[in-house]
């Protein structure tokens, strides 16, 4: 599956220990005390794009940037702030790569306007094809 | 009928037509930060090494546009760039550094071996300021004007060629 | 020598290729009596031969690590293990390549040899068009991307194998997948020689049809056993993630599944002649598409094998001439061949018609998803498409295809009644319902998890219904075959759903002698060692882990480095019960002197693969059955023969 991205992995990953000589982030491995709150980061950990990884979420990676990622989410998330807010405070610095659910925009309608065309598209064929007795 | 049956075949060189050009463009896998003509960020960073003080962002809303560079001394291509940023401190350009996840003793060594060129710089052992300015990696520098305004952002580390360049930046912003 | 002999048997290969597209075109010109028709089935079966020659020869320069051949030292290292070493032949781009034109030609050869219910015209074009897209592999693996290539200087020591794919698992699920991918190519190239001779007919489908089933087969086999790697050895616990790696490998499976039924209805009613054809033609259609995904790096996400933009313009090229070439003809011919028989929306073509359509949605929802980035990126603007996008999108196709899927099977061919299944239909639609209900009860679980259960609950129970009222040993080897494949599904979808409903996390930060707990399981760790391995060194952590009041069992995940390249990873340990897996992951240090250890608790997430593994399984009794009965058919047909010969001769 991703054996094929791992493959260049090698060609990009810079040893990770070379990353840095400061321990990580203090909640880059430690989950918030309020399970509902951790939840919530959780949910949200998943959808975001690491930036220095290119194909993993923050939630699924081991590289130190990601990690401070997870730290900002879940320091936000403890502070009350709105999953939602923590996006868009991302998206306002990294745009919409960031997020690997699209937001609607000028840039992203036809992700959404497609599959409702699709569904139409499929109701009719069937509708078409079985309408026509045998 | 027969319309409909073209719609696969159309549908593909649009694709193939869309992948022809995509190959032809050089591949730039970086992230430019949407900061870039937005206000620096509030934020305040405490020195990471003895010699230098640390970095506040209301530094950047008085005077001449500064260079904001993200490094660390844990980072190959940061020494690479070090001849550079000489370069440009001693065209007169103020550097202010923002040293990422280090140890002030691993940044004094750093800047005993490649040189010095900041007049400040802030230890962001979270990443804080460099996900704050939507920096990706490590080295990145910012043109920041007079008035705290990120007007220009490089991905990667200076080569020689591009000085020229970013003096060019640093005096648009100046005006 | 042996390098030499490989890339002589790969030219003499690509120059049968060519004797194979000629000898095809002249039969289709000249009758098939010409005698260069005859030619035709001998060349492919000989290429067959000459390409596992070939792969052979790299096998065995992998084998002795030659360092004189690039690609060996580039990719492999004498300190590896022997299965690493081998697995190393095909765990890089030309390889990988080599591997692809193998299968390519053993599939070939294999129909050349053993087909013959094909009409001569129609097989003829089918060798015809196996030999010509073959030939455009060959000449892209000979012109640039050899794998034979020599150094000048042979190397001192090999760079070695990304640590990664040091794993048994990945040792064999490229040739799975690549079977699969290639396999499709059988049913693109009948396809098209079909739309050449315009002779699309039930024995047409029911020729195809094996060799769908096989691919397929292999197809879900290569997913389950990818998607199980990334779960273990990724050490995050996630098992799919919508990368545009993992959706290449989706959609030809997608575009193979539809292909599956919709050749079955032309095969039993001569329905959905053009609709078969399309569908043939996009499957293999897809697995190319996913190859150039992967290898070309025009998606930021993939930055795989092809660093070289050459190689991706090559096989853009590949792409245009094959997929363009297949949907012009398409075009230009489909409008000749007549829609078929038709039937009624209450009937087993109806249901199979449905399940086609919802099918073919979801794959060009995944098909959106995965290029619409490319597409942005042309104007200069990078989004990322992922989970959040696909999990609902490709809901809102799968449940009503699910729905469909679990009444289908019952229905008659042809013209049925809904009165007449109303018992089957009201039990399946309160298993449903109350399905709903008691999960929605038992917890606070998002909506597509809840359906999900739900769903799976009702589809098992449904996926059996087709037998009742049969006599057990009468009922057809291929019925099982759909029987088991449905239950298959509902086995999956009930452990993603579950995985998703109610996995538990727990990151934490332990010092020897540190305890902690993650659902029902109570964790302790109680040293952490240093462990060297053949090609590298690791830290383990020795963890009692008890699950409530169980025995206390020891387990030791690593987080391994390895020095050739130089990388780190981490080696998962899995504590599997029936009802679930806890999954224990052994991070790195704290300042403090405390150690990461990341656990998780999910619920029936094996059955992910099981359900996987029954579909495949599924898929090998139709393919049984089939062939079975083809045999039975041939050998009554050959008897018949017979008889009459004696008969006259008498």
């Amino acid at each position: 599956m991703r054996d094929l991205l791992a493959l260049l992995a090698i060609v990009l990953a810079v040893p990770l220990a070379a990353q840095g000589s400061a321990p990580p982030a203090p909640y880059a491995y430690r989950q918030l005390d309020d399970p509902d709150q951790e939840a919530v980061a959780r949910e949200l950990m998943h959808t975001l794009r690491c930036i220095r990884c290119q194909s993993q979420s923050i939630a699924d990676s081991d590289a130190p940037m990601a990690g401070d990622m997870r730290h900002q989410v879940r320091i936000r998330i403890a502070a009350g702030e709105e999953p939602e807010a923590v996006r868009r405070w991302l998206m306002a610095r990294y745009g919409d790569y960031v997020s690997y659910e699209p937001v609607m925009s000028a840039t992203t309608w036809p992700l959404f306007a497609i599959p409702p065309i699709l569904a139409l598209l499929a109701g009719l064929i069937v509708w078409r094809r079985l309408r026509r007795r045998a | 009928m027969s319309w409909r049956l073209w719609l696969p075949f159309l549908l593909f060189f649009g694709f193939a037509g869309l992948a022809a050009y995509q190959l032809s463009q050089p591949k730039d896998d970086t992230i430019k930060s949407t900061m870039v003509g937005k206000e620096l960020p509030y934020f305040t960073l405490p020195p990471a090494s003895l010699e230098r003080p640390g970095v506040d962002s209301r530094y950047f809303y008085e005077g001449e546009p500064k260079l904001l560079n993200i490094w660390a001394s844990w980072c190959l291509p940061c020494i690479a760039e070090a001849a550079q940023l000489e370069q440009l401190k001693d065209e007169g350009v103020e550097i202010v550094g923002v040293a990422i996840r280090d140890e002030p003793t691993d940044v004094m060594r750093f800047l005993t071996q490649h040189g010095n060129p900041y007049t400040r710089i802030g230890r962001d052992d979270l990443s804080e300021v460099q996900l704050a300015i939507g920096s990706s990696g490590v080295p990145e520098t910012f043109v920041i004007d007079g008035k705290g305004v990120i007007t220009y952002q490089h991905v990667g580390d200076i080569r020689h060629e591009h000085v020229p360049m970013l003096l060019e930046e640093l005096r648009k912003a100046g005006r | 020598m042996i390098a030499e002999l490989g890339l002589a048997a790969l030219w003499l290969a690509a120059a049968l290729a060519v004797l194979q597209l000629v000898g095809g075109a002249l039969a289709l010109r000249g009758g098939t009596e010409s005698e260069l028709a005859a030619l035709t089935r001998p060349a492919a079966v000989l290429q067959g031969g000459l390409v596992a020659l070939s792969f052979a020869m790299l096998l065995w320069v992998f084998a002795i690590t030659d360092l004189s051949v690039k690609l060996v030292a580039m990719n492999s290292h004498s300190a590896k293990p022997l299965i690493f070493k081998l697995s190393g032949a095909w765990g890089n781009h030309e390889g990988s390549m080599l591997l692809w034109v193998t299968v390519m030609a053993l599939a070939g050869a294999l129909i050349a040899g053993i087909e013959r219910r094909l009409p001569e015209r129609t097989m003829q074009a089918t060798l015809a068009a196996q030999g010509f897209v073959a030939l455009g592999f060959y000449a892209f693996l000979l012109l640039s991307s050899n794998p034979f290539e020599r150094l000048p200087q042979p190397a001192a020591e090999g760079l070695g194998l990304n640590p990664l794919l040091q794993d048994i698992g990945l040792a064999f699920h490229p040739p799975t997948l690549y079977i699969g991918y290639v396999g499709l190519s059988v049913a693109f190239s009948f396809a098209v020689g079909a739309l050449i001779t315009r002779e699309v007919t039930p024995a047409f489908a029911r020729a195809m049809r094996p060799w769908i089933l096989g691919a397929w087969v292999f197809l879900t086999l290569g997913l389950v056993a990818g998607s199980y790697w990334a779960y273990y050895e990724l050490g995050w616990g996630g098992y799919w993630f919508w990368d545009p790696v993992e959706n290449a490998a989706l959609m030809p499976w997608l575009a193979a599944t539809a292909l599956l039924h919709s050749a079955g209805v032309l095969a039993s009613r001569d329905a959905l002649r053009v609709w078969t054809i399309m569908l043939g033609v996009v499957a293999f259609s897809m697995s190319m598409l996913g190859t150039f995904l992967v290898r070309s790096g025009v998606l930021t996400s993939v930055h795989a094998f092809a660093v070289d933009p050459e190689r991706g313009s090559f096989i853009l090229l590949l792409l245009t001439l094959y997929i363009g070439g297949a949907l012009l003809l398409f075009a230009l011919r489909a409008g000749a061949i007549s829609e078929g028989e038709r039937f009624s929306v209450a009937s087993r073509e109806g249901a199979l018609v449905v399940n086609n359509v919802m099918l073919s949605a979801i794959l060009a929802v995944v098909l959106l998803g995965t290029l619409y980035p490319l597409l942005t990126e042309a104007f200069d603007v990078r989004v990322s498409v992922g989970p959040p996008y696909f999990n609902p999108v490709g809901a809102i196709f799968a449940f009503p295809m699910l729905a469909v899927m679990a009444v289908g099977p019952l229905l008659r061919w042809r013209r049925d009644s809904w009165g007449r299944i109303s018992k089957e239909l009201a039990l399946v639609a309160a298993m449903l319902l109350a399905g709903i209900v008691l999960f929605a009860v038992l917890g606070e679980i998002a909506l597509l998890p809840l359906l999900g259960l739900a769903f799976a609950v009702a589809l098992a129970v449904a996926s059996f219904l087709p037998l009742k009222g049969r006599r057990l040993k009468r009922v057809p080897i291929a019925t099982w075959g759909m029987i088991t494949a449905h239950f298959g599904i509902a086995v999956m979808l009930f452990g993603m759903a579950s995985e998703g409903a109610f996995s538990q996390e727990r990151l934490a930060a332990l010092e020897e002698g540190g305890t902690t707990s993650v659902g029902p399981w109570a964790v302790r760790l109680e040293a952490v060692e240093p462990v060297a391995g053949p090609n590298w060194t690791a830290l383990a952590g020795r963890l009692t882990v008890r699950h409530r009041d169980g025995d206390p069992q020891a387990i030791a995940p690593q987080s391994r480095n390895f020095w050739a390249p130089p990388q780190q990873t981490t080696e998962s340990v899995l504590v599997t019960r029936w009802n679930g897996q806890l999954y224990a992951v052994m991070g790195g240090s704290s300042t403090d002197g405390r150690w990461q250890v990341r656990l998780w608790w999910k619920p029936f997430v094996t059955l992910i693969w099981y359900g996987g593994l029954l579909i495949a399984l599924g898929g090998v009794l139709a393919l049984v059955g089939r062939v079975r009965s083809d045999l039975k058919h041939r050998y009554i047909s050959r008897r018949i023969t017979e008889r009459r010969e004696e008969r006259e001769t008498a």
